[in-house]
Protein backbone atom coordinates (compact mmCIF):
# COMPACT_ATOMS: atom_id res chain seq x y z
CA UNK A 1 0.00 0.00 0.00
CA UNK A 2 1.43 3.25 -1.05
CA UNK A 3 -0.59 6.04 0.47
CA UNK A 4 0.47 9.62 0.20
CA UNK A 5 -0.61 12.23 2.67
CA UNK A 6 -3.26 13.86 0.54
CA UNK A 7 -6.63 12.32 -0.23
CA UNK A 8 -7.56 11.60 -3.82
CA UNK A 9 -11.26 12.14 -3.30
CA UNK A 10 -13.12 14.33 -0.80
CA UNK A 11 -16.84 13.78 -0.48
CA UNK A 12 -18.91 16.14 1.62
CA UNK A 13 -22.60 15.90 2.55
CA UNK A 14 -23.49 14.20 -0.68
CA UNK A 15 -27.23 13.60 -1.13
CA UNK A 16 -29.41 12.38 -3.93
CA UNK A 17 -33.18 12.54 -3.83
CA UNK A 18 -35.59 11.01 -6.30
CA UNK A 19 -38.53 13.33 -5.69
CA UNK A 20 -39.26 12.85 -2.02
CA UNK A 21 -37.53 9.46 -1.90
CA UNK A 22 -33.97 9.29 -0.55
CA UNK A 23 -31.31 7.76 -2.79
CA UNK A 24 -28.49 8.59 -0.41
CA UNK A 25 -28.20 11.31 2.21
CA UNK A 26 -25.37 13.27 3.86
CA UNK A 27 -22.54 11.00 2.82
CA UNK A 28 -19.08 12.32 3.70
CA UNK A 29 -15.73 10.55 3.44
CA UNK A 30 -12.25 10.82 2.02
CA UNK A 31 -10.38 8.29 -0.07
CA UNK A 32 -6.58 8.09 -0.23
CA UNK A 33 -4.38 6.79 -3.03
CA UNK A 34 -3.98 3.02 -2.81
CA UNK A 35 -7.01 2.63 -0.58
CA UNK A 36 -9.85 0.25 -1.37
CA UNK A 37 -13.21 1.21 0.10
CA UNK A 38 -16.14 -1.19 0.05
CA UNK A 39 -19.69 0.11 0.17
CA UNK A 40 -21.95 -2.67 1.40
CA UNK A 41 -25.65 -2.97 2.02
CA UNK A 42 -28.65 -4.80 0.65
CA UNK A 43 -30.52 -4.05 -2.58
CA UNK A 44 -32.11 -0.62 -2.43
CA UNK A 45 -29.79 0.67 0.30
CA UNK A 46 -28.51 3.41 -2.01
CA UNK A 47 -25.02 2.08 -2.64
CA UNK A 48 -25.24 2.14 -6.43
CA UNK A 49 -26.85 5.60 -6.34
CA UNK A 50 -23.91 6.78 -4.25
CA UNK A 51 -21.39 5.18 -6.60
CA UNK A 52 -23.01 6.82 -9.61
CA UNK A 53 -23.03 10.22 -7.90
CA UNK A 54 -19.31 9.85 -7.16
CA UNK A 55 -18.46 8.79 -10.70
CA UNK A 56 -20.42 11.71 -12.25
CA UNK A 57 -22.87 9.31 -13.83
CA UNK A 58 -25.71 10.82 -11.83
CA UNK A 59 -26.09 14.42 -10.67
CA UNK A 60 -26.38 14.68 -6.87
CA UNK A 61 -29.06 16.86 -5.29
CA UNK A 62 -26.68 18.39 -2.76
CA UNK A 63 -23.11 18.20 -1.50
CA UNK A 64 -19.73 18.18 -3.16
CA UNK A 65 -17.23 15.70 -4.57
CA UNK A 66 -13.70 16.98 -5.00
CA UNK A 67 -11.04 15.04 -6.89
CA UNK A 68 -7.31 15.66 -6.88
CA UNK A 69 -6.35 16.03 -10.54
CA UNK A 70 -2.93 14.93 -11.83
CA UNK A 71 -1.65 18.48 -11.37
CA UNK A 72 -2.36 18.18 -7.62
CA UNK A 73 -5.30 20.60 -7.64
CA UNK A 74 -8.63 19.62 -6.14
CA UNK A 75 -11.54 20.18 -8.47
CA UNK A 76 -15.25 19.96 -7.80
CA UNK A 77 -16.38 17.21 -10.13
CA UNK A 78 -19.63 18.95 -10.86
CA UNK A 79 -17.88 22.09 -12.02
CA UNK A 80 -15.61 20.43 -14.53
CA UNK A 81 -16.11 21.19 -18.18
CA UNK A 82 -17.01 18.37 -20.51
CA UNK A 83 -13.44 17.90 -21.79
CA UNK A 84 -12.06 17.56 -18.26
CA UNK A 85 -14.80 15.16 -17.30
CA UNK A 86 -14.12 13.01 -20.34
CA UNK A 87 -10.41 12.96 -19.53
CA UNK A 88 -11.26 11.53 -16.12
CA UNK A 89 -13.68 8.95 -17.45
CA UNK A 90 -11.40 7.79 -20.23
CA UNK A 91 -8.00 7.93 -18.56
CA UNK A 92 -7.73 8.62 -14.88
CA UNK A 93 -10.72 6.55 -13.83
CA UNK A 94 -12.13 3.15 -14.53
CA UNK A 95 -15.68 1.94 -14.07
CA UNK A 96 -16.31 -1.78 -13.85
CA UNK A 97 -19.97 -2.63 -14.31
CA UNK A 98 -21.69 -5.67 -12.85
CA UNK A 99 -22.82 -6.68 -16.32
CA UNK A 100 -19.77 -6.71 -18.62
CA UNK A 101 -22.01 -5.93 -21.59
CA UNK A 102 -22.55 -2.46 -20.06
CA UNK A 103 -18.83 -1.74 -20.05
CA UNK A 104 -17.70 -3.51 -23.21
CA UNK A 105 -18.44 -3.17 -26.88
CA UNK A 106 -19.79 -6.59 -27.59
CA UNK A 107 -19.38 -6.52 -31.37
CA UNK A 108 -15.75 -5.46 -31.64
CA UNK A 109 -12.79 -7.71 -30.85
CA UNK A 110 -11.33 -8.19 -27.39
CA UNK A 111 -8.14 -6.47 -28.56
CA UNK A 112 -10.08 -3.48 -29.85
CA UNK A 113 -12.02 -3.23 -26.59
CA UNK A 114 -8.75 -2.75 -24.74
CA UNK A 115 -7.13 -0.69 -27.48
CA UNK A 116 -10.02 1.75 -27.70
CA UNK A 117 -9.14 3.34 -24.36
CA UNK A 118 -5.55 3.77 -25.52
CA UNK A 119 -6.69 5.44 -28.74
CA UNK A 120 -8.92 7.74 -26.70
CA UNK A 121 -5.81 9.11 -24.99
CA UNK A 122 -4.02 9.63 -28.29
CA UNK A 123 -2.14 6.42 -28.95
CA UNK A 124 -2.13 5.88 -32.72
CA UNK A 125 0.53 3.23 -33.30
CA UNK A 126 -1.28 0.00 -34.20
CA UNK A 127 1.63 -2.24 -33.23
CA UNK A 128 1.98 -0.63 -29.80
CA UNK A 129 -1.73 -0.74 -29.16
CA UNK A 130 -1.94 -4.40 -30.09
CA UNK A 131 1.12 -5.26 -28.01
CA UNK A 132 -0.30 -3.45 -24.96
CA UNK A 133 -3.68 -5.10 -25.49
CA UNK A 134 -2.03 -8.54 -25.69
CA UNK A 135 -0.07 -7.83 -22.54
CA UNK A 136 -3.22 -6.81 -20.68
CA UNK A 137 -5.20 -9.82 -21.89
CA UNK A 138 -2.38 -11.93 -20.45
CA UNK A 139 -2.54 -10.11 -17.13
CA UNK A 140 -6.24 -10.89 -16.85
CA UNK A 141 -5.58 -14.47 -17.91
CA UNK A 142 -7.18 -14.40 -21.35
CA UNK A 143 -5.23 -16.49 -23.90
CA UNK A 144 -3.56 -14.40 -26.59
CA UNK A 145 -5.23 -16.39 -29.37
CA UNK A 146 -8.57 -14.90 -28.28
CA UNK A 147 -7.53 -11.32 -29.04
CA UNK A 148 -9.50 -11.15 -32.29
CA UNK A 149 -12.64 -12.74 -30.88
CA UNK A 150 -15.63 -10.66 -29.87
CA UNK A 151 -16.67 -10.67 -26.22
CA UNK A 152 -19.97 -12.18 -27.35
CA UNK A 153 -18.03 -15.43 -27.72
CA UNK A 154 -16.60 -15.19 -24.18
CA UNK A 155 -17.91 -16.75 -20.97
CA UNK A 156 -19.21 -14.44 -18.22
CA UNK A 157 -15.98 -14.68 -16.25
CA UNK A 158 -13.84 -13.91 -19.30
CA UNK A 159 -16.03 -10.95 -20.22
CA UNK A 160 -15.59 -9.55 -16.73
CA UNK A 161 -11.82 -10.00 -16.91
CA UNK A 162 -11.82 -8.28 -20.29
CA UNK A 163 -13.77 -5.38 -18.85
CA UNK A 164 -11.17 -5.05 -16.12
CA UNK A 165 -8.34 -5.03 -18.66
CA UNK A 166 -10.15 -2.36 -20.70
CA UNK A 167 -10.41 -0.20 -17.58
CA UNK A 168 -6.89 -0.63 -16.29
CA UNK A 169 -4.98 -0.24 -19.55
CA UNK A 170 -4.75 3.55 -19.18
CA UNK A 171 -3.23 3.31 -15.68
CA UNK A 172 -6.14 4.94 -13.89
CA UNK A 173 -5.70 6.22 -10.34
CA UNK A 174 -9.25 5.46 -9.26
CA UNK A 175 -11.54 2.61 -10.23
CA UNK A 176 -15.24 2.34 -9.42
CA UNK A 177 -16.68 -1.17 -9.31
CA UNK A 178 -20.35 -2.04 -9.12
CA UNK A 179 -20.78 -5.64 -7.91
CA UNK A 180 -17.78 -6.80 -9.96
CA UNK A 181 -18.33 -10.45 -9.08
CA UNK A 182 -22.14 -10.44 -9.15
CA UNK A 183 -23.68 -13.01 -11.45
CA UNK A 184 -20.55 -15.18 -11.67
CA UNK A 185 -20.15 -18.77 -10.51
CA UNK A 186 -18.35 -19.12 -7.19
CA UNK A 187 -15.20 -20.67 -8.70
CA UNK A 188 -15.10 -17.94 -11.36
CA UNK A 189 -15.61 -15.33 -8.62
CA UNK A 190 -12.63 -16.62 -6.64
CA UNK A 191 -10.38 -16.32 -9.67
CA UNK A 192 -11.61 -12.82 -10.47
CA UNK A 193 -11.25 -11.69 -6.86
CA UNK A 194 -7.72 -12.97 -6.63
CA UNK A 195 -6.89 -11.24 -9.90
CA UNK A 196 -8.45 -7.96 -8.77
CA UNK A 197 -6.74 -8.13 -5.41
CA UNK A 198 -3.35 -8.59 -7.06
CA UNK A 199 -3.87 -5.85 -9.64
CA UNK A 200 -5.16 -3.33 -7.13
CA UNK A 201 -2.20 -3.81 -4.81
CA UNK A 202 0.45 -4.06 -7.56
CA UNK A 203 -0.79 -0.91 -9.29
CA UNK A 204 -1.49 0.97 -6.05
CA UNK A 205 -5.00 1.77 -7.27
CA UNK A 206 -7.62 3.48 -5.22
CA UNK A 207 -10.95 1.74 -5.64
CA UNK A 208 -14.53 2.08 -4.50
CA UNK A 209 -16.27 -1.27 -4.67
CA UNK A 210 -20.01 -1.62 -4.26
CA UNK A 211 -21.00 -5.11 -3.19
CA UNK A 212 -23.66 -6.91 -1.21
CA UNK A 213 -21.21 -9.75 -0.62
CA UNK A 214 -19.32 -9.32 2.66
CA UNK A 215 -16.74 -11.94 1.67
CA UNK A 216 -15.86 -9.86 -1.38
CA UNK A 217 -15.55 -6.79 0.84
CA UNK A 218 -13.29 -8.65 3.27
CA UNK A 219 -11.00 -9.90 0.55
CA UNK A 220 -10.69 -6.68 -1.44
CA UNK A 221 -11.14 -3.70 0.84
CA UNK A 222 -9.22 -1.91 3.56
CA UNK A 223 -12.18 0.05 4.79
CA UNK A 224 -15.94 -0.37 4.69
CA UNK A 225 -19.06 1.76 4.74
CA UNK A 226 -22.34 0.05 5.55
CA UNK A 227 -25.45 1.62 4.00
CA UNK A 228 -29.08 1.30 4.88
CA UNK A 229 -31.99 3.31 3.49
CA UNK A 230 -29.62 5.78 1.89
CA UNK A 231 -27.61 6.47 5.04
CA UNK A 232 -24.18 5.34 6.20
CA UNK A 233 -24.90 3.37 9.38
CA UNK A 234 -21.37 2.23 10.13
CA UNK A 235 -17.89 2.83 8.82
CA UNK A 236 -14.44 1.57 9.74
CA UNK A 237 -11.61 -0.81 9.09
CA UNK A 238 -12.99 -3.78 7.14
CA UNK A 239 -12.00 -6.49 9.61
CA UNK A 240 -13.19 -4.40 12.55
CA UNK A 241 -16.62 -3.85 11.00
CA UNK A 242 -16.99 -7.54 10.14
CA UNK A 243 -15.55 -9.02 13.36
CA UNK A 244 -17.03 -6.53 15.82
CA UNK A 245 -20.01 -4.87 14.12
CA UNK A 246 -21.54 -2.06 16.18
CA UNK A 247 -24.68 -0.93 14.37
CA UNK A 248 -27.79 -3.12 14.66
CA UNK A 249 -28.05 -3.35 10.89
CA UNK A 250 -24.39 -4.39 10.48
CA UNK A 251 -24.87 -7.07 13.14
CA UNK A 252 -27.84 -8.34 11.17
CA UNK A 253 -25.86 -8.40 7.92
CA UNK A 254 -22.88 -10.17 9.47
CA UNK A 255 -25.04 -12.71 11.28
CA UNK A 256 -26.86 -13.50 8.04
CA UNK A 257 -23.76 -14.89 6.31
CA UNK A 258 -24.15 -18.59 5.63
CA UNK A 259 -21.28 -20.70 6.91
CA UNK A 260 -19.93 -23.42 4.65
CA UNK B 1 12.86 4.67 23.17
CA UNK B 2 9.26 4.95 24.39
CA UNK B 3 7.49 1.88 25.76
CA UNK B 4 6.26 -0.04 22.70
CA UNK B 5 2.78 -0.74 24.07
CA UNK B 6 0.80 0.97 26.82
CA UNK B 7 -2.78 -0.08 27.51
CA UNK B 8 -4.63 2.09 29.99
CA UNK B 9 -8.12 1.82 31.45
CA UNK B 10 -9.51 -0.07 28.50
CA UNK B 11 -13.05 -1.42 28.68
CA UNK B 12 -14.93 -3.65 26.26
CA UNK B 13 -18.46 -4.93 26.06
CA UNK B 14 -20.59 -6.39 23.32
CA UNK B 15 -24.09 -5.07 22.67
CA UNK B 16 -26.20 -7.70 20.93
CA UNK B 17 -28.76 -5.67 19.03
CA UNK B 18 -30.37 -8.81 17.63
CA UNK B 19 -30.96 -10.07 21.19
CA UNK B 20 -32.95 -7.11 22.47
CA UNK B 21 -29.79 -5.12 22.96
CA UNK B 22 -28.34 -7.33 25.71
CA UNK B 23 -25.03 -5.93 26.86
CA UNK B 24 -22.27 -8.43 27.57
CA UNK B 25 -19.44 -6.88 29.55
CA UNK B 26 -16.08 -8.46 28.73
CA UNK B 27 -13.35 -6.52 30.54
CA UNK B 28 -12.89 -3.16 32.25
CA UNK B 29 -9.97 -1.16 33.68
CA UNK B 30 -7.47 -3.06 31.59
CA UNK B 31 -4.09 -1.46 32.23
CA UNK B 32 -0.64 -2.80 31.49
CA UNK B 33 2.42 -1.98 29.46
CA UNK B 34 5.01 -4.08 27.72
CA UNK B 35 8.69 -3.24 27.48
CA UNK B 36 10.96 -3.91 24.55
CA UNK B 37 12.30 -7.47 24.70
CA UNK B 38 9.61 -8.62 27.10
CA UNK B 39 7.06 -11.39 26.54
CA UNK B 40 3.92 -10.91 28.61
CA UNK B 41 1.31 -13.63 28.65
CA UNK B 42 -2.39 -13.06 29.22
CA UNK B 43 -3.58 -15.57 31.79
CA UNK B 44 -7.04 -16.64 32.93
CA UNK B 45 -9.76 -19.14 32.05
CA UNK B 46 -11.61 -19.27 28.73
CA UNK B 47 -14.05 -16.43 28.40
CA UNK B 48 -12.06 -14.10 30.64
CA UNK B 49 -11.39 -11.81 27.68
CA UNK B 50 -7.83 -12.69 26.67
CA UNK B 51 -8.54 -12.84 22.95
CA UNK B 52 -10.66 -9.70 23.11
CA UNK B 53 -7.72 -7.79 24.62
CA UNK B 54 -5.41 -9.04 21.89
CA UNK B 55 -7.91 -8.10 19.20
CA UNK B 56 -8.36 -4.61 20.64
CA UNK B 57 -4.61 -4.09 20.59
CA UNK B 58 -4.59 -5.09 16.92
CA UNK B 59 -7.50 -2.74 16.14
CA UNK B 60 -9.67 -5.66 15.17
CA UNK B 61 -12.19 -5.07 17.98
CA UNK B 62 -13.65 -1.71 18.86
CA UNK B 63 -12.71 -0.27 22.25
CA UNK B 64 -15.47 1.20 24.45
CA UNK B 65 -13.14 3.38 26.49
CA UNK B 66 -9.51 3.83 27.44
CA UNK B 67 -6.37 4.12 25.37
CA UNK B 68 -3.95 1.82 23.57
CA UNK B 69 -0.79 3.79 22.91
CA UNK B 70 1.82 2.77 20.37
CA UNK B 71 4.74 4.92 19.20
CA UNK B 72 4.45 5.44 15.45
CA UNK B 73 7.02 7.48 13.60
CA UNK B 74 7.70 10.49 15.76
CA UNK B 75 4.34 10.49 17.52
CA UNK B 76 2.21 8.38 19.82
CA UNK B 77 -0.92 6.86 18.34
CA UNK B 78 -3.99 5.84 20.34
CA UNK B 79 -5.24 2.76 18.53
CA UNK B 80 -8.53 2.92 20.42
CA UNK B 81 -9.48 6.11 18.60
CA UNK B 82 -7.25 6.14 15.50
CA UNK B 83 -8.81 6.29 12.03
CA UNK B 84 -8.66 3.16 9.84
CA UNK B 85 -5.82 4.49 7.72
CA UNK B 86 -3.63 5.04 10.79
CA UNK B 87 -4.47 1.60 12.16
CA UNK B 88 -3.43 0.03 8.85
CA UNK B 89 -0.17 1.99 8.92
CA UNK B 90 0.55 0.90 12.50
CA UNK B 91 -0.16 -2.72 11.55
CA UNK B 92 2.09 -2.51 8.53
CA UNK B 93 5.01 -0.97 10.40
CA UNK B 94 4.60 -1.69 14.11
CA UNK B 95 2.45 -4.71 14.98
CA UNK B 96 2.79 -8.31 13.86
CA UNK B 97 -0.02 -10.72 14.64
CA UNK B 98 -0.20 -14.49 14.69
CA UNK B 99 -3.88 -15.28 14.74
CA UNK B 100 -5.31 -18.57 15.90
CA UNK B 101 -6.67 -19.43 12.49
CA UNK B 102 -5.33 -18.67 9.07
CA UNK B 103 -7.68 -16.78 6.79
CA UNK B 104 -6.79 -18.16 3.40
CA UNK B 105 -7.17 -16.42 0.08
CA UNK B 106 -7.96 -18.57 -2.94
CA UNK B 107 -5.02 -19.24 -5.25
CA UNK B 108 -2.33 -17.53 -3.13
CA UNK B 109 0.54 -19.90 -2.30
CA UNK B 110 1.77 -20.57 1.24
CA UNK B 111 5.07 -18.92 0.35
CA UNK B 112 3.34 -15.72 -0.79
CA UNK B 113 1.02 -15.71 2.23
CA UNK B 114 4.13 -15.68 4.42
CA UNK B 115 6.03 -13.16 2.27
CA UNK B 116 3.11 -10.72 2.02
CA UNK B 117 3.81 -8.58 5.14
CA UNK B 118 7.31 -7.88 3.83
CA UNK B 119 6.08 -7.12 0.31
CA UNK B 120 3.53 -4.73 1.84
CA UNK B 121 6.46 -2.87 3.40
CA UNK B 122 8.09 -2.43 0.03
CA UNK B 123 10.62 -5.25 0.22
CA UNK B 124 11.53 -6.93 -3.05
CA UNK B 125 9.33 -9.98 -3.70
CA UNK B 126 12.26 -12.34 -4.36
CA UNK B 127 13.97 -11.34 -1.14
CA UNK B 128 10.69 -11.67 0.77
CA UNK B 129 10.11 -15.15 -0.67
CA UNK B 130 13.64 -16.24 0.29
CA UNK B 131 13.02 -15.18 3.85
CA UNK B 132 9.61 -16.88 3.81
CA UNK B 133 11.21 -20.10 2.55
CA UNK B 134 13.79 -20.03 5.33
CA UNK B 135 11.08 -19.61 7.97
CA UNK B 136 8.89 -22.39 6.55
CA UNK B 137 11.91 -24.69 6.38
CA UNK B 138 12.75 -23.88 10.01
CA UNK B 139 9.18 -24.78 10.97
CA UNK B 140 9.50 -28.11 9.14
CA UNK B 141 6.77 -27.42 6.60
CA UNK B 142 7.45 -29.81 3.69
CA UNK B 143 8.77 -27.93 0.69
CA UNK B 144 6.25 -29.55 -1.67
CA UNK B 145 3.52 -27.53 0.12
CA UNK B 146 5.09 -24.11 -0.30
CA UNK B 147 3.66 -23.42 -3.73
CA UNK B 148 0.14 -24.53 -2.76
CA UNK B 149 -2.62 -22.37 -1.29
CA UNK B 150 -2.92 -23.33 2.41
CA UNK B 151 -6.72 -23.82 2.29
CA UNK B 152 -6.35 -27.61 2.13
CA UNK B 153 -3.52 -27.87 4.69
CA UNK B 154 -3.98 -29.59 8.06
CA UNK B 155 -4.52 -27.43 11.17
CA UNK B 156 -0.89 -27.76 12.22
CA UNK B 157 0.40 -26.92 8.76
CA UNK B 158 -1.82 -23.85 8.50
CA UNK B 159 -0.68 -22.73 11.92
CA UNK B 160 2.97 -22.93 10.89
CA UNK B 161 2.19 -20.80 7.81
CA UNK B 162 0.51 -18.33 10.16
CA UNK B 163 3.49 -18.28 12.53
CA UNK B 164 5.95 -17.74 9.70
CA UNK B 165 3.79 -14.86 8.42
CA UNK B 166 3.73 -13.23 11.85
CA UNK B 167 7.45 -13.68 12.51
CA UNK B 168 8.78 -12.66 9.10
CA UNK B 169 8.86 -8.92 9.84
CA UNK B 170 10.84 -7.10 12.49
CA UNK B 171 7.78 -5.32 13.89
CA UNK B 172 8.54 -3.93 17.37
CA UNK B 173 5.32 -5.48 18.73
CA UNK B 174 4.20 -9.05 18.15
CA UNK B 175 0.82 -10.43 19.21
CA UNK B 176 0.53 -14.20 19.58
CA UNK B 177 -2.88 -15.87 19.85
CA UNK B 178 -2.16 -19.47 20.84
CA UNK B 179 0.50 -19.99 18.21
CA UNK B 180 1.36 -23.49 19.44
CA UNK B 181 -2.15 -24.88 19.98
CA UNK B 182 -2.05 -27.51 17.22
CA UNK B 183 1.67 -28.17 16.94
CA UNK B 184 3.61 -31.28 17.89
CA UNK B 185 6.38 -31.16 20.51
CA UNK B 186 9.17 -30.68 17.99
CA UNK B 187 7.55 -27.68 16.32
CA UNK B 188 6.52 -26.21 19.68
CA UNK B 189 10.22 -26.16 20.52
CA UNK B 190 10.92 -24.34 17.26
CA UNK B 191 8.35 -21.68 18.12
CA UNK B 192 9.76 -21.30 21.63
CA UNK B 193 13.21 -20.63 20.21
CA UNK B 194 11.75 -18.20 17.65
CA UNK B 195 10.11 -16.28 20.50
CA UNK B 196 13.43 -16.21 22.38
CA UNK B 197 15.17 -14.74 19.33
CA UNK B 198 12.50 -12.06 19.10
CA UNK B 199 13.11 -11.18 22.76
CA UNK B 200 16.81 -10.84 22.10
CA UNK B 201 15.97 -8.58 19.17
CA UNK B 202 14.05 -6.33 21.58
CA UNK B 203 10.56 -7.16 20.33
CA UNK B 204 7.69 -6.58 22.78
CA UNK B 205 5.36 -9.58 22.78
CA UNK B 206 1.87 -10.13 24.14
CA UNK B 207 0.52 -13.63 23.90
CA UNK B 208 -2.01 -16.24 24.85
CA UNK B 209 -0.62 -19.72 25.50
CA UNK B 210 -2.76 -22.48 26.88
CA UNK B 211 0.13 -24.93 26.73
CA UNK B 212 1.80 -24.70 30.15
CA UNK B 213 5.24 -25.87 29.01
CA UNK B 214 5.41 -23.20 26.32
CA UNK B 215 4.12 -20.56 28.71
CA UNK B 216 6.74 -21.48 31.30
CA UNK B 217 9.42 -21.32 28.65
CA UNK B 218 8.59 -17.91 27.19
CA UNK B 219 6.66 -15.81 29.72
CA UNK B 220 8.49 -13.07 31.55
CA UNK B 221 5.28 -12.11 33.26
CA UNK B 222 1.67 -13.27 33.46
CA UNK B 223 -1.05 -10.64 33.19
CA UNK B 224 -4.03 -12.00 35.10
CA UNK B 225 -7.07 -11.12 33.03
CA UNK B 226 -9.52 -12.09 35.79
CA UNK B 227 -8.38 -8.89 37.52
CA UNK B 228 -10.12 -7.01 34.70
CA UNK B 229 -13.47 -8.74 35.21
CA UNK B 230 -16.39 -6.35 35.24
CA UNK B 231 -17.54 -5.94 38.84
CA UNK B 232 -21.18 -6.27 39.80
CA UNK B 233 -22.31 -7.42 36.36
CA UNK B 234 -22.29 -11.18 36.15
CA UNK B 235 -21.81 -12.22 32.53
Amino acid sequence: MNMSDTPLLKVKDLSKFYGSRIGCQNVSFELWPGEVLAIVGESGSGKTTLLNCLATRLAPSAGSVEYRMRDGQFRDLYRLNEAERRFLMRTDWGFVHQNPADGLRMTVSAGANVGERLMAIGDRHYGNIRATATDWLGRVEIASDRIDDQPRAFSGGMRQRLQIARNLVTNPRLVFMDEPTGGLDVSVQARLLDLLRGLVSDLGLAAIVVTHDLAVARLLSHRMMVMKDGHIVETGLTDRVLDDPQAPYTQLLVSSILQV
Amino acid sequence: MPTPLVVSDVAKSFTMHLRDGIRLPVVANVSFSIKAGECAVLGGPSGAGKSSILKMVYGNYAVDQGQIIVPYGDRLVDLASADPRTVLGVRRDMIGYVSQFLRTVPRVSALDVVAEPLVARGIDRTEARDKAAALLAGLNLPERLWSLPPATFSGGEQQRVNIARGFITDHPILLLDEPTASLDAKNREVVVSMIRSKKEAGIAMLGIFHDEDVREAVADRIIDVTAFAVQGEAA
